[in-house]
């Protein structure tokens, strides 16, 4: 039997920059097919190549969907094959659908395009799609725009509108990136039951535990090229290159706290008291109708981390701002260093702001985008304005180069913005970091990196962290103790690995069974 | 139980634009109370006696008893605080009061000019919108070297001077080519000078918005999924991108208004062309108090129309405003 999707020797430019070479690979219907790399490795290219939309200048030996040559094909015969025959799910569920349209008239387009029907018809059957997608009250939703709906609904919304004609081959790219866990298990479950119903399924992802469970074969790409391909459960059993050892490594999940994600070894750890150094109590915090934080108490020790788990809406991102004093508190207070914080006035807390640190999910975004990394940290530390050699010893505590201190944070990667980041935060020599998802928008190889970055810091200069995170595999490598949150309140709260091994509540349960882990498909 | 189903989101969609609307009347009604104002005290500041102006200029050399008989006439011989409360008075029952200079009420002068300005700047509106949208849509098909091009067009329309424009496209259409009227003849060639005038420089501010928000559309994550899903560069710039573009267009159509109206005093001007715009021109020569402030007036009540119409159509074509 041949395969639905035959790619052989596939190269994509992009004037000079060759951005994939070499790219071999087949799928078979029924089968996944997986592409892993972290970003700019070329693995979203290589699957627009399928659909003809990569923008760059495409060759191949062979480039073979079905009985089409996608290479000769004309540009009207691949927009018939496009939505008819190859879905596509991309990247950023927050920003693949057209903000000033309902979502149901997306996917009434991909009717509208590929059939002959009347607008009643296709309205009945994008209820009916979305309503397979797993969307409650589907009807609703289809009226609605994707600001009404929460990045799992519109994930759902998209992927209905892929599988309306029911295509032979679905392109799914970062599937689940930003979702959280249990939505996250939720597409993963509805690519699946595609993939068992008959479906070819591309699956890009940088995220090795997801395409574990789907996957059957999988090629590890990384600047344009595959350095490794085999049947998943070879690759995760006994990978061959350096490169998939690391990204196996990278992958947090069942990781034991002091492992080691990358090569580098650890810094040798500093002697501390384990004082209480914040401590909150009976708080609680309302925004009109919504409870946001309801009787949230914890205790934080010196060279300690504190985990706090929980999906979007249940607290966790207010609690922080409550404790970095940003917002006041309805009830309940904080104390931080047996001192109290949130009651003071701003003007007295001003003073003992240093003490206090906070990093966060988009680095970038927390810049002054006119001020290069060298100001920005020199504002940091409050030195004067020439002491180049403490920004360079700042910049090289975090891994970074010196001579980046001359370049503005735009024009670096995800993981170095997070870094710098981290050094303007540990500038001031604070006790305690606030850490809000600080990991959630990086690749899994440059996410263990950090993560590894924050565990050196916290041995070397006893720093305590309150580790905020929807990620459960992330917040069981880095914390002591955890905290779980559900709308407002805390569910569950212990020593993290009695919570991860007896979870006493039934939602805790279910967040620790949805988190993605590595396995071999069988 | 079906009128209950059928009523509930009626009566939200009253909840809806109810506060809306009457925030929006509460705001017109203030504004056209200051404009008025502003106008009333302002025109006082200009050096001279009205009612020599009424009597036809200071070189009229009116005797004392006519000045006399002519402030009685139009009460200026009261003080102004009294003026002003009578004038108010007056405004608020829709009587804007008799041109000094024409002798007819302002309302009449009004009506007659009205309609021949708003055609000039309805015409030039939707001539400015299409030069635009199509170099807007060349931008999108055209490649990079397309956009530049436009770019340049769009910069060098916008900064050209009304009665440059009108000055140059005399000399090049009627005194060389002599193809059209230099003056504003009634009918269809009568009009075209003068609106290209007005559209020109305002299709290179639109235009400069419009393409800027095309390609922003055309590149985002949503288009390719459009593209994905089989549709084409047509498809994808009817139905996805224009959209985006119309929300800065319509933006900047309260401001257009302006624009047009300004435009309208030097444009009815050179080509001698009857309109509020070169009523006012005159009314303001001749120190014809009634009749400034009564064009003011019925402006300041279009600009608001205009913003407040451009207000609904942004509602309607982003429904993210809605909810706020």
């Amino acid at each position: 039997m041949t395969s639905l999707v035959s790619v052989r020797n596939l190269s994509v430019t992009f004037g000079r920059a060759e951005v994939v070479a070499g790219v071999s690979f087949d799928i078979e219907a029924g089968a996944c097919t997986a592409i892993v790399g972290e970003s700019g490795s070329g693995k979203s290219v290589t699957a627009r190549s399928l659909l003809g939309l990569t923008g760059g200048a495409v060759r191949a030996a062979e480039l073979r969907f079905d009985q089409t040559d996608l290479l000769t094909a004309s540009p009207r015969r691949l927009q018939r094959l496009r939505g008819r025959d190859i879905g596509f799910v991309s990247q950023g569920a927050l920003v693949a659908l057209d903000p000033l349209r309902p979502v149901g008239r997306e996917i009434a387009d991909s009717l509208r395009l590929h059939t002959a029907s009347t607008a009643v018809e296709r309205s009945k059957r994008v209820i009916e799609l979305l309503g397979e997608a797993g969307v409650p009250q589907p009807a609703l939703r289809a009226s609605q725009r994707p600001g009404e709906l929460s990045g799992g609904l519109r994930q759902r919304a998209i992927i209905a509108s892929a599988i309306a004609l029911r295509p032979r081959l679905l392109i799914a790219d970062e599937p689940t990136t930003a979702l959280d866990t249990t939505v996250q298990a939720g597409i993963l479950e509805l690519i699946e039951r595609l993939r068992d119903q008959g479906t070819a399924i591309l699956l890009i992802s940088h995220d090795l535990a997801v395409v574990s469970r789907l996957a059957s074969q999988v090629l590890v790409m990384k600047e344009g090229r595959v350095v490794e391909s085999g049947s998943s459960a070879r690759l995760i059993d006994a990978p061959q290159h350096p490169y998939t050892r690391r990204l196996l490594n990278a992958v947090p999940t069942d990781r034991p706290r002091f492992d080691r994600l990358t090569e580098a070894p650890a810094v040798p750890a500093a002697e501390v008291t384990p004082d209480v150094v914040l401590s909150a109590s009976g708080l609680s915090r309302q925004f009109g109708d919504l409870q946001a934080v309801d009787d949230v108490s914890f205790r934080l020790r010196r060279g300690r981390t504190l985990g706090i788990v929980g999906e979007s809406g249940s607290g966790k991102t207010t609690v922080a701002r409550l404790t970095l004093a940003l917002e006041r508190p309805d009830a309940g207070s904080v104390s931080l260093l047996g001192e109290p914080w949130s009651e003071l006035a701003e003007t007295s807390r001003r003073p003992r702001r240093p003490r206090i640190g906070a990093i966060y999910q988009d680095a970038l975004s927390s810049f002054d985008p006119r001020l290069t990394v060298g100001r920005i940290l020199r504002d940091s530390l409050g030195t004067p304005r020439r002491d180049y050699l403490a920004v360079a010893e700042l910049l090289r505590s975090v891994g970074l180069s010196p001579s980046l201190a001359a370049r503005r944070p735009r024009l670096l990667s995800g993981g170095q913005q997070q870094r710098v980041a981290i050094a303007r935060a540990i500038a001031p020599r604070p006790d305690v970091l606030i850490c809000d998802e600080p990991v959630s928008s990086l690749d899994v190889s440059v996410q263990a990196q950090v993560l590894d970055l924050l565990d050196d810091l916290q041995r070397s200069l006893g720093l305590s962290y309150l580790f905020i995170t929807h990620d459960l595999g992330v917040v069981r490598h880095m914390s002591d103790d955890l905290i779980v949150m559900r709308a407002g309140r805390v569910v569950e709260a212990g020593p993290t690995e009695d919570v991860f091994r007896n979870p006493a509540d039934e939602y805790t349960r279910k967040l620790i069974a949805a988190a993605p882990r590595i396995e071999a498909v069988s | 139980m079906a009128l209950p189903v059928a009523a509930a989101p009626r009566s939200s969609v009253a909840r809806r634009w109810l506060p809306w609307l009457l925030l929006r009347l509460g705001g017109v009604v203030f504004v056209l109370w200051a404009v008025a104002t502003v106008t009333f005290f302002a025109i006082r500041l200009i050096p001279g006696d009205p009612a020599e102006a009424i009597l036809g200029g200071p070189g009229s050399q009116a005797s004392a008893a006519a000045l006399a008989k002519a402030r009685a006439d139009f009460g200026l011989d009261q003080p102004l605080p009294l003026q002003y409360l009578h004038y108010l008075g007056r405004l608020a029952v829709g009587d804007l009061g008799q041109s000094y200079a024409l002798r007819q009420p302002v309302i009449t002068v009004i009506g007659q000019n009205l309609g021949g300005t708003l055609l000039l700047a309805a015409v030039s509106l939707v001539v400015a919108a299409a030069i635009a949208l199509g170099l807007a849509a060349w931008s999108a098909w055209g490649g990079p070297g397309a956009s530049a091009v436009s770019s340049v067009l769009e910069v060098v329309a916008a900064a050209v001077p009304h009665f440059w424009l009108a000055i140059s496209l005399i000399l090049l259409f009627s005194t060389t080519l002599d193809w059209l009227p230099p003056v504003s003849i009634p009918g269809a060639a009568g009009l075209i000078l003068p609106v290209l005038t007005l559209a020109i420089p305002l299709a290179g501010f639109l235009g400069q918005v419009m393409r800027e928000s095309i390609l922003d559309a055309m590149a985002s994550p949503f288009v390719l999924a459009a593209r994905a899903r089989g549709e084409g560069s047509n498809g994808v710039f009817w139905r996805h991108a224009l959209r985006h573009a119309a929300i800065p267009a319509i933006g900047l159509a309260g401001w257009a208004f302006g624009a047009l109206i300004s435009g309208a005093v030097v444009v009815e001007t050179i080509f001698a062309r009857p309109g509020i715009g070169r009523s006012l021109l005159s009314a303001v020569q001749q120190r014809d108090v009634p009749l400034v402030v009564g064009v003011v007036i019925v402006v300041a009540l279009g600009y608001m129309l205009v913003t407040t119409l451009t207000d609904l159509a942004d509602r309607l074509v982003d429904p993210r405003l809605r909810a706020r």
